[in-house]
């Protein structure tokens, strides 16, 4: 072999290998650099928490399993059915906001905008206190997941409108010109799709839905905040249960995060 | 107003807009009149689009409609299926006789008969608009099954043999986005035909198509106009519609200014504006 050819082979080929090999290195000082400031602020707390002898690991052991079992398991269910009613409000609501019936616009509007524009805490006491006035008597855990539906959908509902009109033109000429009626075309050509544009906007809410049903503590409901907040006073551990309480929503967050990315990267990939 | 602008076609018989002067002959494949536009007027807003068009299509007949962007000729397609209301005038399809009636145009006998005229015309668009949520095959049984009624095997058959004669069988399991502009187009016109229209209507077909992905869907068309598939197709592919056309007819301003086989239209215009649409076209 010529020298020149040899030195081609040190210096021209590792060249790609070496930007590689720096590149690799870059990025594993930068998960690292992560992971360690994360333990740092974690310690940090820790230490904290120590030095003010904030936290009790006999109230933690004895309690904190009630609060991540039941808790963790009702704020689970309050979230999955209100996350199904509010989607079906939506859709339902979407539909009416764009409908050219005026009386469907007319109820769809009312309900976002008053929904919209009154807190969710309120709607939660009316539901449950109020209710019952009109000799509608709901139980604690069916009262939460309305006020969570309804409040949700109306949300979703916007959302639901703005992936439906993103569908493009198009679809609904093509589905007229094969001779099908608007509710055919609705049902089978623009809700697939408007719900594929929309999922990772239902996750968001899902996620946010998660910690809001914390506010239905306030009617009994025994979920994640509600044992926190029992326990806690009963056995004068406040601060204890309540760092548990926020230990449970962090952690149900992060996994359904994780989830939702993973849901997300399939849908892109998927039949599109 | 169109006879206004054909005065030296001479005196010709009851069904002028057939497009063939009276005596000479029509081509020997072509059948009784199927689709007949009358006085047909579309304004939108204040824009006077079509302003007085009379067209008749015969059966087996493939009729290829140019003219410069503008001049009337997608909307006139789209009116005769009502994807545009017309605002004045008739349209009928396989026998589905319509008024324009933008008024009512929501009404349900209005929407229930312009479905069966839609029924009775396919419609290919630029944009092919493939539902991209379905596979080829699923894209090809949905209106058959949903719309017509016709059973699920009988449809996938039907739906088989379609994307057979436009050489896309082996795609049938794939999704629109895996496939190319061409290959898309071509899914669109076995999708149309899984309906067994009466009539195809083509809309600018090849216009969002890279250049060298044209020449497969026009093979198509060319092999559906010889097979005696009656079809209206609005076009600027000049050397098609001299290849496949029964007749060529040239729109301006909104009304038709000339119609008649395709050698003598494009080749040898008796109309001014023809003549200088086609240098200015051959042109560029």
């Amino acid at each position: 072999m010529t020298v020149g050819a040899d030195s081609e082979a040190i210096r021209g080929a590792p060249i790609v290998e070496q930007i590689a090999a720096a590149r690799r290195a870059l990025t594993l000082r930068f998960r690292l650099t992560f992971v360690f400031v994360w333990l740092v602020i974690i310690l940090g707390i820790g230490l904290a928490l120590a030095v003010a002898d904030a936290w009790d690991w006999e109230f933690a052991f004895r309690s904190g399993p009630i609060i991540v079992l039941q808790g963790a398991g009702i704020t689970l269910l309050l979230s999955v059915a209100s996350i199904i009613g509010a989607t079906i409000l939506a859709v339902l609501g979407a539909i009416g906001r764009l409908s050219s019936n005026p009386v469907a616009y007319a109820v769809a509007s009312f309900y976002v905008s008053l929904i919209r524009g009154t807190p969710l805490l309120v709607q939660i006491y009316l539901i449950y206190f109020a209710l019952p006035q009109l000799g509608i008597v709901l139980p604690a855990i069916p009262a939460g997941i309305l006020a969570l539906s309804l409040n949700y959908g109306a949300y979703m509902t916007e959302i639901f409108r703005a992936g439906i009109q993103a569908v493009p033109r198009g679809q609904r000429e093509a589905a007229q010109a094969l001779g099908m009626p608007e509710r055919l075309y609705m049902r089978r050509i623009v809700l697939p799709q408007a719900v594929r544009i929309v999922i990772p906007a239902i996750g968001n809410d899902f996620v946010a839905m998660l910690k809001d049903s914390a506010l239905v503590s306030t009617i009994t409901v025994h979920e994640t905040l509600f044992l926190a907040q029992r326990l806690g006073r009963s056995t004068f551990e406040p601060v204890t249960a309540l760092l548990i309480a926020a230990l449970v929503y962090w952690a149900l967050t992060i996994i359904f995060s994780v989830f939702q990315e993973r849901l997300e990267r399939r849908m892109a990939r998927g039949d599109q | 107003m169109t006879d206004a602008r054909l005065p030296d076609l001479g005196p010709r018989p009851a069904s002028a807009e057939s497009g063939y002067d009276a005596g000479s002959e029509l081509p020997t494949h072509v059948g009784e009149p199927i689709v007949k536009v009358e006085k047909l007027e579309k304004y939108f807003g204040s824009n006077h689009v079509l302003r007085g068009v009379d067209l008749e299509v015969r059966q087996r007949e493939a009729v290829m409609i140019i003219g410069r962007s503008g001049s009337g000729k997608t909307t006139l397609l789209r009116c005769i299926n009502f994807l545009e209301e017309p605002t004045v005038g008739w349209v009928e399809v396989d026998g589905v006789r319509l008024q324009a009636d933008p008024l009512r145009a929501r009404s349900r006998p209005h929407q229930e008969k312009i479905r069966q005229i839609r029924l009775r015309a396919g419609m290919l668009f630029q944009e092919f608009n493939l539902f991209p949520h379905m596979s080829v095959l699923d894209n090809c049984t949905e209106a058959p099954m949903r719309v017509s009624g016709v059973r699920r095997d009988e449809a996938v058959t039907r739906a088989e043999g379609y994307l057979d004669k436009v050489g896309l069988l082996e795609k049938r399991d794939e999704y629109p986005a895996r496939l190319s502009g061409g290959q898309k187009q071509r899914v669109a016109i076995a999708r149309a035909l899984c309906m067994e229209p009466k009539v195809l209507l083509f809309d600018e077909p090849t216009s969002a198509l890279d250049p060298e992905l044209i020449g497969e869907v026009l093979l198509v068309m060319e092999d559906l106009a010889h097979e005696g598939t009656t079809m209206i197709v609005v076009t600027h592919e000049m050397h098609f519609a001299q290849e496949a056309a029964d007749r060529v007819v040239f729109m301006e301003d909104g009304v038709v200014i000339e119609q008649g086989p395709p050698e003598q239209v494009l080749n040898d215009p008796r109309h001014e504006e023809t003549a200088h649409f086609l240098r200015r076209f051959l042109d560029r």
